[in-house]
């Protein structure tokens, strides 16, 4: 690195490039807190989001690191059953609504949408930083019911015992569930608008990168399911506070019904948390892969099958809650017929790979080890969606390994790998490749080592939520507690390194990683303006070599200058 | 580009480098269309309080009949009117609206829009507190002895505060346009807002035709 460079850590700069006297960037255009709380630029809010949503994840990361301190051994010796509750309820409803469900779409998503399609921002970019407002001001309702004395019900809030009988907190936590669903809907009305009318001349529909058409789907669910959930919540709390009895069984309500309604948002939720992780990872495994998607087309319909077929799915959560046969059956079979588009797409990505040069740079692991959590999380669904296995298993360990797999090991691993591999573009900087290798390997491990144990915990039948359990299940417990501390380390290491590189890592070029998309065509960062000219598109996404040929006969490739084809 | 499209064109639309005409159009094509989408949200919304109201009516039909015989029908039927003719007037606005000229019958549609949004409301206190005097409120006190008979007077509650909130924030957006058009001459003559505010109106305008045959007419006929 030659020195005696003069740096302004946001200046626009490459090193091999003379000053062109080019705009400055968007982190360059204010310095100032007002610049920023009050900036309608997308990239902003996009830092805006990632800021706060990281200091979600730590605080429902901090309660999960409670509950598997306590689940260590099988008595009660860290805290008791009520604490408990409300540290694996601050756990769900925190890392649910305040991390998992806004963390692709508002950072990556925003932040990438207007410059993937060759836009200058978001349709409406005040309604993108209203919504900011409403999720922090969700998020400190929610968080000011733990500081109320906590909410003991877990995240599903399921009457009568969250309306008639909970003592604590709950109309506080729900109603901040509530603000932070409008800006669910704002963002999700804002990419519908966005994509629909700032594609750049040339970005047809079938143009679109994955990850576009992945933020286009997960906001068709944000608009047409949040309104439902925010109904319920809203009936939950008129009940608390005014004694209005829809859900009330001892004057004929029906608690089943607000099961339906829960369900009706929170199955398409989980889709709203793996649909744009399916987007990343496309982009992530074309590029370190150097071969066009495999099945472009069935991509995308593969998406757009699972955010509909997603809206039917949802009675397999309440098998055991009261259902005809036939409508488990129904249920059951629509649950399974989910499974194909996404099998679909992981074929896909495996077929991608197929004769490309493969690179195992940082946002590259995190993708590959996307495909197996997501293939371990999704298979084990097919079990729990059959009606026999999931009556045995319901409300047990395997359920919530299950779900973690596809929220966390899934989920969070591919906002990883988007972070990763878009980091040199949001911020200017190279971080350090060997750290971030090594953390996104010790994630995998670590989560596998978490989660992997309580599959077996779960079928031998340990149920979920308890403090304590009978000491054969131990064994089980110590592993995935043990695993719990190494998945912590491998989440605070990019915390650590990432932080290091906006002060101090290299410059990154425009294009480090050789990408194809339409993102990278700008200056990293990029200026307010997005791009420098006015873009246009001449050729189908994923462009790495030439339609219907084999690949360039093997050429070493050196990460350092990118991918060589 | 004339002053009255450089107020009315906004980022990111004045960025695409196309004429003020088309990117004015445009920009109108984008907050329409947002909108339209904002309320198949919200239909999903009132939809889930109707499929709630539909599934307990089903399992309690003779207690909801009997609840619903207990509201108002002259109050539900005049705010029916009301809330209709204000629709009407809502239209007539957005569609003067197109090109200048009109902006005096604009300025009148919207302003008695608005007016008859508050008159519904000050019918709805009106009946609320008829309401309240009658102890028709879940809890001790009801007067009906069916205990499914509160179910229906929580959703009548819900609904109807519910369906108050939203037209409450269309009686401001309306009124935000009257008061800003009556004071600047072009603010406005082909204002997307205009049409996007209206559209909300004309939104709250049909959950009030789908909440008054639900809560005022079972039990009623014959």
């Amino acid at each position: 690195m030659s020195a005696g460079l003069a740096e302004s850590p946001t200046a626009l700069a490459d090193r091999g490039e003379l000053a062109l006297g080019l705009p400055e960037s968007y982190l360059a255009a204010g310095h100032t807190l007002g610049s920023w709380l009050t900036s309608t630029d997308h990239k902003r809010i996009a830092i805006l989001y990632a800021i706060s949503i990281t200091v979600f994840f730590f605080l429902g990361g901090a309660a999960a690191t409670m509950v598997r301190l306590e689940l260590f051994t099988p008595k009660a010796d860290v805290v008791g059953a009520d604490t408990y509750n409300k540290l694996f309820t601050l756990h769900g409803v925190i890392m649910v609504w305040f991390f998992l469900i806004p963390s692709i779409p508002t950072t990556l998503g925003n932040f990438l949408l207007p410059l993937m399609i060759g836009a200058r921002d978001m349709a409406f970019p005040k309604l993108n930083l209203a919504s900011w407002y409403l999720n922090i001001l969700g998020g400190l309702l929610t968080a000011s019911a733990m500081l109320a004395g906590g909410i003991d019900t877990g995240w599903t809030f399921y009457v009568p015992y969250a309306t008639v009988f909970s003592n604590s907190a709950v109309s506080l936590g729900v109603l901040g569930v509530f603000v932070s669903g409008f800006s669910t809907i704002a963002t999700g009305v804002n990419v519908i608008a966005t994509t629909h009318t700032l594609r750049a001349p040339g970005m047809t529909w079938f143009r679109l990168p994955l990850f576009v058409w992945a933020l286009y789907t997960t906001s068709l669910i944000f608009v047409l399911a949040t309104p439902v959930l925010a109904v319920t919540l809203l009936l939950v709390v008129a009940e608390r506070a005014f004694d209005l009895p829809i859900f009330d069984p001892a004057r004929g309500g029906d608690p089943i019904l607000f099961q339906h309604l829960f369900w009706f948002y929170s199955h398409p939720a989980v889709y709203i948390m793996i649909l744009p992780a399916m987007g990343v990872i496309s982009e992530v495994i074309t590029c370190f892969a150097r071969r066009r998607v495999f099945g472009y087309t069935f991509m995308v319909y593969a998406l757009l099958a699972i955010a509909v077929i997603g809206f039917f799915t949802w009675g397999h959560h309440m098998f055991t809650s009261g259902m005809s046969p036939f409508a488990a059956l129904v249920f059951s079979f629509l649950s399974f017929i989910v499974a194909v588009p996404s099998a679909i797409k992981v074929f896909n990505w495996t077929a991608t790979l197929y004769r490309g040069q493969i690179g195992f740079e940082s946002p590259m692991l995190y993708a590959l080890g996307f495909v197996g959590l997501f293939t371990v999380g999704g298979l084990t669904g097919l079990f729990l969606a059959s009606v026999p296995i999931d009556v045995h298993v319901q409300d047990t360990y395997f359920v919530v390994a299950h779900f973690h797999y596809i929220m966390v090991g899934a989920s969070v691993s591919a906002y990883f790998a988007g972070l990763h591999f878009w980091w040199p573009k949001v911020t200017g900087r190279m971080y350090p490749e060997t750290w971030a290798k090594f953390a996104a390997i010790l994630m995998f491990f670590g989560f596998n080592l978490t989660f992997f144990p309580q599959f077996i915990a779960g079928y031998l039948g340990m149920p979920r939520r308890y403090h304590v359990y009978p000491p054969e299940f131990q064994i089980w417990n110590v592993l995935s507690s043990s695993g719990a501390a190494v998945l912590a380390v491998a989440y605070l290491m990019p915390l650590g390194y990432l932080t290091w590189s906006v002060l101090f890592g290299e410059r990154a070029r425009n294009d480090p990683w050789n990408a194809s998309g339409l993102e990278w065509r700008t200056t990293s960062p990029p200026p307010r303006e997005n791009f420098l000219g006015k873009p246009e598109v001449l050729a189908e996404p994923y462009n790495y070599h030439p339609e219907g040929a084999p690949p360039v006969k093997d050429q070493p490739r050196i990460p350092a200058q990118g991918s060589l084809t | 580009m004339s002053a009255a499209e450089k107020l009315l064109l906004r980022e990111p639309w004045d960025g695409l480098g196309l004429p003020e005409e088309s990117a004015l159009a445009r920009q109108r094509a984008g907050a329409t269309f947002g909108i339209w989408i904002f309320i198949a949200s919200e239909v999903l919304f009132f939809g889930a309080i109707i499929l709630l109201y539909t599934v307990m009516r089903l399992e309690h039909p003779d207690a909801f009949a009997a609840a619903a015989r207990e509201t108002n029908l002259v109050y539900g039927t005049l705010n029916t009117a009301l809330l209709l003719t204000s629709g009407m007037l809502a239209a007539v606005a957005s569609r003067m609206n197109e090109g200048a000229g009109a902006r005096r019958t604009v300025l009148w549609c919207l302003a008695a829009t608005a007016g008859l949004g508050l008159a519904f409301l000050a019918v709805k206190g009106i009946e609320y507190r008829e309401d309240i005097g009658r102890h028709l409120v879940p809890g001790p006190g009801f007067p009906l002895p069916q205990p499914p008979a509160q179910l229906f007077f929580a959703v009548y509650w819900f609904a109807t505060a519910i369906h108050g909130i939203h037209l409450a924030i269309g009686i401001g957006l309306v009124a935000r346009l009257a008061i800003l058009g009556w004071r600047d001459p072009a603010f406005l003559p082909d204002n997307p807002q205009v049409e996007v505010s209206l559209l909300y109106w004309g939104f709250v305008d049909i959950v009030w035709i789908f909440l008054y045959p639900l809560l005022y007419l079972p039990g009623r006929a014959g």
